[in-house]
């Protein structure tokens, strides 16, 4: 493998993607991630000169919606799946202003 | 000898947008509504929903763009800007990095010495965020998404402002063309416009720039000033005793005029864009771009030769009204029905200015309908009431709308233009104040207006003053 993650990096991936992994689980990951940069490292090989990049499979352009309101009060669906709710909002952990 | 620094500002200017309509849903986006009333699976961020780009946020964004000058990218894109926080449900907001829609723009302010033109890096469509509330009782936050999905355009400047003033004057133009095209209301107020403030200094002459910050929280142009200079002032303190400013975020707070460290390392600011693969390219031609230009409303110079032409207005007059979209819009709604336009415009530039200075309130913050003053006008035309009772009769129709043809006859306000009564009251007056009297017949003119007082003060305010010293006058 020619791409090596280190401790940190995946650490710090861990923090980014807010996911705590146990030790066993981090050697799997760097193993993984190692081998993916090496398959991406294989991509760029290919003379790609003057090829614009893809951002999207299709080529598909302009898809509008008019500006229009199609929607209705949908409180009790959308609220529905909540873990915890009150006052017709969303309850989540206490956050601080910022 | 201190050392002389100076201030290098940047803005990020977010605007609301006056769409309907959420960006990326039917969702409505009126203000007010019940808590997640105008919310669906693609606001809330549910597994599986399909965002659907609304046309009118592109050319409200365009035409924002041609109004500074920028150069409109013919192929635009959204990206994921990844983080989380409750008020993002996707865990990702959608934005533009790598192909926002305008570009290299620019306004021009007036200084104090002279014109100066401030460079638009970039105006990017975006989505707003939801709202958090922090419950006073439980241990929790609560999520209202009715926000969520609001269309925004973020505005980013080059760092060419030098002072708080440049930076009022910039959001003051952008704010005004903004207004004019309708792409927005711009109530720093109420959020519809938000500037986030970049701040660096430098030693005078120095090519290169400080380390920033970025200060956030500033709802009022009077904050944003206040935190220019506290900011300024802590960035030379550091400097001054050889500590070193930190690039972060810092929250405002306008009570204690002081601001704070917002984010700590946990949080790192890397949000690992990339294109997001729901939505497909915005390709813009020349055709649609001309349309655009085509549908633009009257702009303020358009505007200001109309007046003049049309009304016939002064220029200290036309200025002052078209200085606000809202407030030429009620001065053209008021012509309409009366026809007096140097009326209107008295009233608007005077009174109302007065008022809303008094009460700290901007044009946009006027409520009174047209029709209320047109028929304030006439009520004076008529000599139905004396300038003073309408003096009055106005704060009524700008604090609460009131009708004042109602009003006057409720509150028994009508000038007494009955001569017998009036000529009464007089007489009663001369009698009562026989040193006043005296003073006049030996050549005191001013004694006079002090009888047309006690005249007035008798029929409470109710008659008609030229009236009154024309009866004194015949009496005496």
């Amino acid at each position: 493998m020619a791409n090596i993650i280190s401790d940190e990096t995946i650490e710090y991936v861990g923090i980014l993607a807010k996911l705590e992994l146990s030790d066993k689980e981090k050697e799997q990951a760097k193993k993984d991630m190692g081998s993916m940069l090496d398959y991406i490292d294989k991509l760029g090989e290919l003379d790609t000169e003057g090829v614009e990049p893809m951002s999207h499979v299709f080529p598909v352009e302009n898809v509008f919606r008019e500006d229009v309101v199609t929607n209705g009060d949908e409180r009790e669906a959308v609220l529905g799946n909540a873990p915890a709710k009150k006052d017709g909002m969303f309850a989540v952990p206490r956050t601080f202003e910022g | 000898m201190g050392k002389q620094y100076e201030t290098v500002i940047g803005l990020e200017v977010h605007v609301e947008l006056a769409t309907k309509t959420k960006i990326f849903c039917g969702c409505s986006t009126a203000f007010g509504a019940a808590p997640n009333a105008h919310t669906c699976p693609v606001c809330t961020g549910m597994p599986g929903s399909l965002p659907v780009l609304n046309k009118q946020v592109v050319e409200y964004a365009v035409a924002v763009g041609l109004a500074t000058d920028c150069d409109i990218t013919r192929v635009c894109k959204f990206d994921r800007k990844n983080y989380f926080y409750p008020d993002n449900p996707q865990n990702y907001q959608i934005s533009q990095l790598y192909l926002p829609i305008c570009r290299n723009g620019h306004v021009d302010i007036k200084t104090a010495d002279g014109t100066k033109s401030v460079g638009i890096h970039e105006i990017h469509m975006e989505e707003d965020a939801g709202k958090l509330i922090h419950d006073e009782w439980e241990d929790c936050s609560l999520v209202d998404y009715n926000r969520s999905g609001v269309p925004l355009i973020e505005i980013v400047s080059e760092p060419d402002m030098r002072s708080a003033d440049e930076v009022i004057a910039y959001l003051e133009k952008l704010r005004l063309i903004i207004q004019y095209l309708g792409a927005s209301d711009c109530k720093l107020q109420e959020g519809s416009m938000r500037a986030d403030v970049n701040l660096s200094v430098r030693e005078v002459g120095a090519e290169k720039f400080g380390t920033r910050t970025e200060m956030k929280n500033l709802n009022s142009f009077r904050a944003i000033a206040r935190a220019i200079e506290g900011e300024r002032a802590r960035q030379i303190e550091l400097l001054e005793s050889g500590q070193e400013v930190i690039q972060e975020t810092r929250r405002w707070d306008d009570t204690k005029e002081c601001s704070y460290a917002m984010r700590s390392k946990e949080d790192a600011q890397d949000y690992r864009y990339f294109p997001d693969p729901d939505l497909v390219p915005v390709h813009i031609n020349e055709e649609w771009i001309e349309q655009i230009k085509a549908a633009q409303p009257e702009f303020r110079d358009e505007k200001m030769a109309r007046y003049k032409a049309e009304y016939e207005l002064p220029d200290y007059d036309i200025d002052i009204l078209t200085e606000s979209k809202h407030m030429a819009d009620i001065f053209e709604q008021t012509v309409a029905i009366c026809g007096q336009p140097k009326k209107v415009s008295n009233w608007l530039m005077v009174e109302t200015m007065r008022l809303l200075k008094e009460q700290e309130m901007e044009p946009e913050d006027i409520r009174f309908a047209p029709e209320n003053l047109a028929k304030l006008i006439a009520l004076v035309e008529a000599k139905e009431i004396n300038g003073t009772v309408a003096k009055e009769v106005f704060e009524k129709i700008f604090d609460e709308n009131i009708d004042p043809e109602k009003y006057v006859e409720e509150n028994g306000l009508k000038t007494v233009n009955d001569e017998g009564a009036l000529r009464k009251t007089v007489e009663e007056v001369i009698a009562a104040n026989p040193q006043s009297v005296e003073d006049y017949q030996n050549g005191k003119e001013k004694a006079i207006g002090f009888l047309v007082g006690q005249t007035m003060k008798a029929m409470k305010g109710k008659a008609d003053p030229g009236m009154v010293n024309q009866l004194l006058r015949e009496l005496l």
